[in-house]
């Protein structure tokens, strides 16, 4: 009997000190004014893909800050972290929940998002990720039914794989013989490879080599780069992250091979890798919706305070949770949310602003949303010259 | 009555109260919304981790072979599981039923698996047994990671390395290689995870003080004589490990159909080591130990949300604390003085 008082006391003891860390902390919402709308996230912020969790945070919570400023609507954000696991996202889910979330940003990662996209439609709490691409997310695969109040900021998978090989075959003077390199245990590169080979076969693009890693051979790629250079690829296509990007360029320099390197949103990042020589990436063709050294003042400005706040350049990730943020601004304002409402009504009029509203913001303009939860709006080109993302003109 | 409360089964008895009157309390406090959604979303999972820890507790413990490999018997379980119940769910609409025959299947897919690997390895000596569990277990996530299956109108469409899946209307993917399982029907639930703790316990308590049992302590605790007073070494070794395999699948099996989501690479090495941290931070053939070990450590990083960023190295800190207060000599003395009367009460059939 002892023993079990023992472990009440040890059990009560991590409880108070998890209350305590709680109570002093309290998961990172940036305000706690009576009147703000509550805004939940969970995403990767430890662990391996951290660098998107923390993106994702920081650019909402510049875009809070400023509408905040504003004064029209008040937000105040929880990110939890999910590791990026989809058995750890329905916890965070949870604790927002328990939290009194009213609308979310979703997960930022697809292999989380989904599990948990059918708690946002249960739960009847509006959710608008700004990552997390895979059709997944807004489309239950078992019952080929879509969630409804799950809605992206992003491409989808399979919309990137067809806007790339469209652009490809558009501007032959990059080449026309495409090799492909994408891992194929993950979400997101086998959804854009799929839909790229689909398209490129319907446009005449020629795919010469076609070859995959997946999680436990991310390291060495020699034989991938020799297969694409046997096969005289010109264009050498990663629909992946930019970690084993960066890897593959490196392994393609090893052996004098110098294809168009092009690559989609994952790539963005592909700079701040640690230890990379960024001088192989010059060149480096991608498809991302947002471009850091754009001109327009809604750009300039965030960059500009993210820099001054975090010391780097904001990513692709950041800029669409500055966008998602903005968009909830918008919705509610419009719509005539209000912090007091329950979120299943928010959800309901958040559904309605949304399929039909026209938004502008630093990832694309005149952005509309199908009822489906997809957006539409016109991917760039970026090219990096100089060490830096400079956007495409043609 | 009397029976399961003198001081041979105290210890047994201790341990079904505990989980049935954990079970009540929760349920009250669920039932009246006063558990909270994270609670709510971590009671299956930590009865799974629990059952796969009393099930390798079993083997590590109990028959004294190391096993790193419970995380790819669980994976097995959890994937026969998810494919066993998308194939019925047209034909059996019940959940509760689906959710019983897809555990069945699980803890026997994994129990097969089990008897394949033990019939090489365990009529060896040492450590031969932890290296091929570490390899099977990468073997199945490879695998499982390279395995595609779908069933539509037609029948089931299985394929291996490449998608070649080619579904008509109303086809179904059910695992989608790496990607694995999307959009897996949730029919776990808290009850029967709690019958699945506890169908554990009484198996593994009833080996353990069976015939049987005896003889596979034997055989942990000297080898030779065991086998000099008759004792078929291999054989009680392969009871124990299929019987660990089996609750492992049945473990895997309730885990897979709590998610909508489950990947082959979250049954990697590293869950396999979770479970055996679990099982050693418990107490090596302490099932109760099992029990409360794993429920603490599964929520301890959800407790530590508070810490934000520093969540997992504090866990990690945490953990090691644990572990050296626990091996802790001075503190053991301590404490058996204290709990000097309890001292008969331990889990000691010897």
């Amino acid at each position: 009997m002892t023993m079990k008082k023992l472990l009440k006391g040890g059990l009560a003891a991590v409880m108070a000190l998890s209350m305590y860390a709680c109570s002093a902390n309290s998961g990172g919402s940036s305000s706690s004014d009576g009147g703000a709308i509550k805004l939940g996230m969970s995403g990767p912020l430890s662990g391996g893909a951290a660098i998107y969790g923390q993106a994702v945070q920081r650019g909402a919570e510049i875009a809070i800050e400023e509408v905040n400023e504003a004064g029209k609507v008040k937000f105040e954000l929880n990110a939890q972290d999910d590791e990026a696991d989809p058995t750890k996202s329905p916890n965070a889910y949870g604790v927002l929940k328990d939290w009194g979330m009213q609308v979310s940003l979703g997960c930022v990662t697809s292999g989380a998002g989904s599990a948990v996209s059918a708690d946002y439609q249960n739960d009847k709490i509006f959710a608008m990720t700004p990552s997390g691409s895979s059709m997944d997310v807004i489309l239950n695969s078992a019952t080929n039914e879509y969630y409804g109040t799950v809605f992206q900021m992003c491409f989808t998978d399979p919309n990137q794989g067809v806007a790339s090989a469209d652009y490809l075959s558009a501007h032959s003077d990059l080449g026309s013989k495409v090799a492909v390199i994408w891992k194929n245990d993950d979400n997101y590169s086998t959804g854009v490879h799929d839909k790229f080979v689909e398209e490129a076969n319907k446009v005449g693009l020629e795919i010469v080599s076609d070859s995959t890693f997946n999680d436990s051979n991310d390291s060495d790629f020699s034989v991938q780069i020799k297969a694409a250079q046997d096969s005289g690829a010109d264009i050498l296509f990663l629909p992946i992250y930019y970690e084993p990007a960066a890897a593959i360029l490196v392994a393609a320099d090893q052996v004098g091979y110098k294809p168009t390197v092009f690559g989609v949103d994952g790539l963005d990042g592909i700079l701040g890798v640690e230890g990379f020589d960024t001088s192989l990436a010059e060149g480096v063709y991608l498809l991302t919706p947002f471009s850091a050294d754009a001109t327009d003042e809604k750009t300039v400005n965030f960059v500009k305070k993210y820099q001054e706040k975090y010391g780097e350049i904001p990513n692709q990730f950041a800029a669409d949770a500055y966008d998602v943020v903005y968009a909830f601004a918008k919705a509610c304002e419009e719509g005539g949310v209000t912090a007091d409402m329950s979120a299943s009504d928010i959800a309901e009029i958040m559904v309605k602003q949304f399929t039909s509203m026209t938004f502008d913001g630093i990832t694309g303009t005149g952005m509309t949303w199908a009822e489906t939860g997809e957006v539409s709006k016109d991917p760039k080109a970026m090219v990096i010259k100089d060490g830096a993302y400079v956007g495409v003109q043609d | 009555m009397k029976k399961i409360f003198d001081k041979k089964h105290i210890s047994r008895t201790t341990t079904y109260l505990m989980v049935v009157i954990a079970y009540i309390v929760l349920t009250i406090l669920q039932k009246t919304d006063n558990l909270g959604s994270l609670f709510s979303s971590l009671l299956v999972p930590v009865c799974c981790y629990i059952v796969a820890g009393i099930g390798l507790n079993l083997n590590v413990g109990i028959s004294g072979e190391l096993n790193l490999g419970q995380a790819g018997f669980m994976s097995v379980g959890a994937f026969a599981g998810i494919i066993i119940s998308g194939l019925l769910s047209p034909i059996i609409s019940s959940g509760v039923i689906r959710l019983i025959i897809a555990i069945i299947t699980g803890a026997l897919v994994a129990a097969l698996f089990g008897y394949l690997i033990g019939i090489p390895v365990l009529k060896l000596q040492g450590d031969y047994l932890a290296i091929v569990t570490l390899a099977f277990g990468q073997i199945i996530m490879s695998l499982i990671n390279n395995f595609y299956i779908g069933v539509d109108n037609n029948g089931i469409q299985m394929s291996f390395v490449d998608n070649k899946l080619n579904l008509g209307d109303g086809g179904r993917v059910l695992i989608s290689g790496p990607m694995g399982a999307n959009g897996v029907e949730r029919i776990s639930n808290f009850t029967m995870g709690i019958i699945l703790v506890i169908i554990s316990l009484i198996i593994v308590y009833n080996l353990m003080y069976s015939k049987q049992g005896r003889a596979i302590m034997a055989a942990r605790d000297n080898r030779i004589a065991a086998e000099s007073i008759g004792i078929n070494i291999s054989k009680t070794k392969m009871l124990a490990f299929v019987i660990s395999a089996s609750l492992a699948g049945a473990a895997g099996a309730l885990y897979g159909l709590n998610f909508s989501t489950v990947i082959p690479t979250k049954f990697d090495f590293n869950t396999s080591i979770l479970i055996l941290v679990y099982v050693v931070l418990g107490g090596l053939g302490n099932m109760k130990g099992t029990i409360i070990s794993t429920t603490l450590l599964v929520l301890l990083p959800e407790l530590l949300r508070g810490l934000q960023t520093y969540r997992m190295i504090i866990y990690a800190v945490v953990l090691i604390m644990i572990m050296l207060v626990s091996n802790n000599d001075q503190l053991k003395n301590m404490f058996s003085k204290v709990f000097a009367k309890n001292k008969k009460g331990v889990e000691d059939v010897s």
